[in-house]
């Protein structure tokens, strides 16, 4: 199966601030109710952006201003929670192509990454840096590239992170590992054959 | 060369080493659930491919069945086509599914260990964060995402980079009024709720030794709120005696073979460790959380941080937004906050000894006017135990609800819903913001007596002076 490279994504951006925003703010449980992933996008940090009667609060992403933005910016320990894929689902259906935190949480990273969703870390003052320009002028190009791990804006650049093993599959197109892991299947039946609950 | 459980696990169930560096791993055992695993058997229509082993995959329906309904169609018709949905893909695949009318459904954690498919030795995966309950019998066991459930149902394995062991090592006796689920509580706050990241934990230490199955299994569970993927107990005599005899436990004419594999698989004495913890059991107390990470907890008797009594921003920051939340007194007492539900269950502690342990103590108590409190068995066989030694009629004469199988009130996906800003004392495993149902709801986490102390007295309470627990 040929996956996109993906090397580099470019967009306008915005500032979500906050640490440890869980699984369950990005997508809140109740809206997990789906059979397929569609129209997970509208929930998007659904409890913390409308009010119980369904008015809006104030948050950046019901900022009209911030409507066309692509990359997601946020603080320390970026979804942690629950497994569920949901939340990097709702992250990519309401539109946005990458993440920039200061870190992920584990389960979360690998689930983006499947989906071909870069998610780079920076430094509390880079990303303060890039939510300073995005602030004053949301429709700037922040461009990830992938394999410099660098951010650019504004004629600015700062250092990031992409983790290894997740550069690597987003820049040769193997993301989604599941090509990969049929070619394999001879192999898993002699893996198999050996253990012995498996082989009976 | 001497390794840890969790090296000859993974060594025996690699396939091999894909492009990237990760390795394409084995899953022994594949547990799926209506939640997660609808849009991955879609994701495999979609490609054309097949279940590579149905009969390695197992399945039950938890988190969205209501508690207190068992006829279908139920009144959320949602809920009702993720039911069907898990008939309809079990049935045309050859999976076996634990559905309400065989008997043995109930939380897919406590499913796999009581019929037995949960093994020493071997790799489990789920599309459930909190799989790693099934470390406690010396599996290695991860949560997974919806596309690496498409993953292991088209191929049996999964791409996955090897983690890291930290032995937690906690010795001594636990005081009278302390559970598992405090020792568990207790290592999140020490190491933090990100400690774990990128580790997988082994549980060791004389208190484990001495820890039955459903101990271990309740400490396993919680292994992902400290960030660790896994987190396992070796296997020993105590595993074995709990598997023998159980449905999809060696026949007799294997058992012997099947012991001694097992035992095999058990971390060599001396072998290498990333990290090594210790903790002395005397120093963990009745413990509960105050705030909106399962880390955020103090004992009982300690009084809710002060954000202006610490200089670190981040830690400012996040008791200031927590205690915002739980509506709590920065520097008061945790003990005497007013609750208005009372949640025992879920796959952390819905286990028999879960309900015995408390219906020891409940008997001839009656739950505070004005709470509501509900008692939710992890399975149907544990209602079954339960009701088969009266321990429902305790509850129900106590003044709990006693509820049929399920998740319940640990997430927000069944009928079983806070309301409003209502504080909950639970004996779940996560106390994030919205997680009982109401964007605004609040919950404090600790171990079943304790929800039984704080549901009889109105708040929350020191069980062992409710109790007299000595
Ligand atoms: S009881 Fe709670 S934590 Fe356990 S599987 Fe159900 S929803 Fe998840």
């Amino acid at each position: 199966m040929a996956l996109e490279k993906i090397t580099s994504t470019t967009g306008p951006a915005v500032y979500v601030p906050g640490n440890d925003i869980d699984t369950d703010r990005i997508i809140p449980a109740r809206f997990m109710k789906c059979i397929v992933f569609d129209g997970l996008g509208e929930f998007l940090f659904y409890d913390v952006r409308k009010n119980a009667d369904g008015t809006d609060r104030s948050h950046p992403l019901n900022e009209a201003r911030f409507k066309r933005a692509t990359i997601l910016l946020s603080g320390a320990n970026f979804g942690c929670g629950s497994s569920r894929e949901h939340a990097p689902q709702a992250i990519q259906k309401y539109g946005f192509k990458a993440v920039i935190a200061e870190n992920f949480a584990e389960i979360f990273l690998g689930n983006c990454t499947t989906l071909g969703l870069p998610c780079a870390t920076a430094s509390r003052e880079d990303i303060a840096k890039i939510a300073a320009v995005v602030a004053q002028e949301p429709a700037t190009d922040v461009v990830i590239d992938v394999v410099k791990q660098e951010v650019r804006f504004a004629g600015q650049t700062v250092k990031v992170e992409v983790r290894a093993s997740a550069r690597d599959a987003l820049i040769h197109g193997r993301w989604d590992p599941i090509g990969e892991l049929l070619d394999g299947l001879p192999a898993v039946q002699t893996t198999a054959a050996k253990l012995p609950y498996l082989a009976a | 060369m001497r390794k840890s459980l969790f090296e000859k696990v993974w060594d025996a169930h690699a396939v091999r080493t894909l492009a990237n560096g990760q390795t394409q791993l084995l899953v022994g055992t594949h547990l799926i659930h209506e939640v997660t695993s609808p849009q991955a058997f879609g994701m495999l229509r979609d490609l054309g491919l097949k279940v590579a082993m149905p009969h390695r995959t197992f399945a039950t329906v938890d988190h969205i069945v209501p508690t207190d309904q068992f006829a279908e169609p139920y009144r959320d018709p949602l809920a009702q086509a993720m039911m069907e949905e898990l008939r309809k893909n079990c049935a045309s695949t050859g999976i076996t599914f634990f559905d309400r009318a065989s008997g043995k459904q109930g939380i897919v954690h406590i499913v796999g260990p009581e019929q037995g498919i949960t093994q020493p030795g071997t790799t489990i995966a789920c599309g459930d964060s909190h799989t790693s309950t099934h470390g406690a019998f010396g599996a290695i066991a991860f949560g997974i995402g919806t596309t690496q459930i498409r993953d292991v149902l088209a191929t049996q394995t999964m791409a996955l980079g090897k983690l890291k062991v930290r032995r937690i090592e906690v010795s001594g006796k636990l005081l009278p009024g302390v559970y598992a689920k405090d020792v568990i509580l207790h290592i999140i706050r020490t190491l933090g709720v990100n400690g774990g990241t990128g580790f997988a934990y082994e549980y060791a230490g004389d208190l484990f030794d001495r820890f039955t199955m459903e101990e271990r299994m309740t400490v396993c569970n919680m292994s992902i709120e400290g960030g660790a993927r896994a987190g396992y107990v070796n296997p020993d005599e105590t595993t074995f005696a709990y598997l023998k005899g159980r449905p999809y436990s060696p026949q007799a004419a294997q058992w012997d073979a099947a012991v001694a594999n097992w035992k095999s698989f058990a971390s060599d004495p001396g072998c290498h460790y990333d990290d090594v913890v210790k903790i002395a059991a005397a120093d963990i107390a009745p413990t509960v959380t105050w705030g909106i990470n399962p880390g955020q907890a103090i004992a009982i008797n300690e009084s809710i941080p002060d954000a202006s009594k610490t200089n670190v921003v981040d830690e400012k920051a996040s008791i200031e937004e927590a205690l915002a939340y739980m509506k709590l007194t920065p520097g008061a007492a945790i003990k005497g906050t007013k609750i208005h539900v009372a949640f025992l269950g879920s796959c952390t502690n819905g286990r028999l000894s879960d309900f015995q342990e408390v219906a020891r103590f409940l008997k001839g108590r009656k739950v505070a006017a004005g709470v509501k409190a509900i008692a939710v068995p992890g399975s149907q066989i544990v209602a079954l135990q339960c009701i088969a030694q009266g321990i429902d009629k305790v509850f129900s004469e106590s003044g709990f609800e006693w509820r049929e199988a399920g998740c319940s009130m640990c997430l927000a996906m069944n009928p079983d819903k806070l309301i409003g800003d209502q504080l909950c004392a639970s004996s779940s495993n996560r106390n994030f913001k919205g997680r009982q149902g109401s964007p605004t709801g609040r919950t404090i986490l600790m171990s079943p007596l304790m929800v039984a102390a704080a549901a009889v007295t109105g708040s929350i309470a020191d069980a062992r002076e409710v109790f007299a627990v000595n």
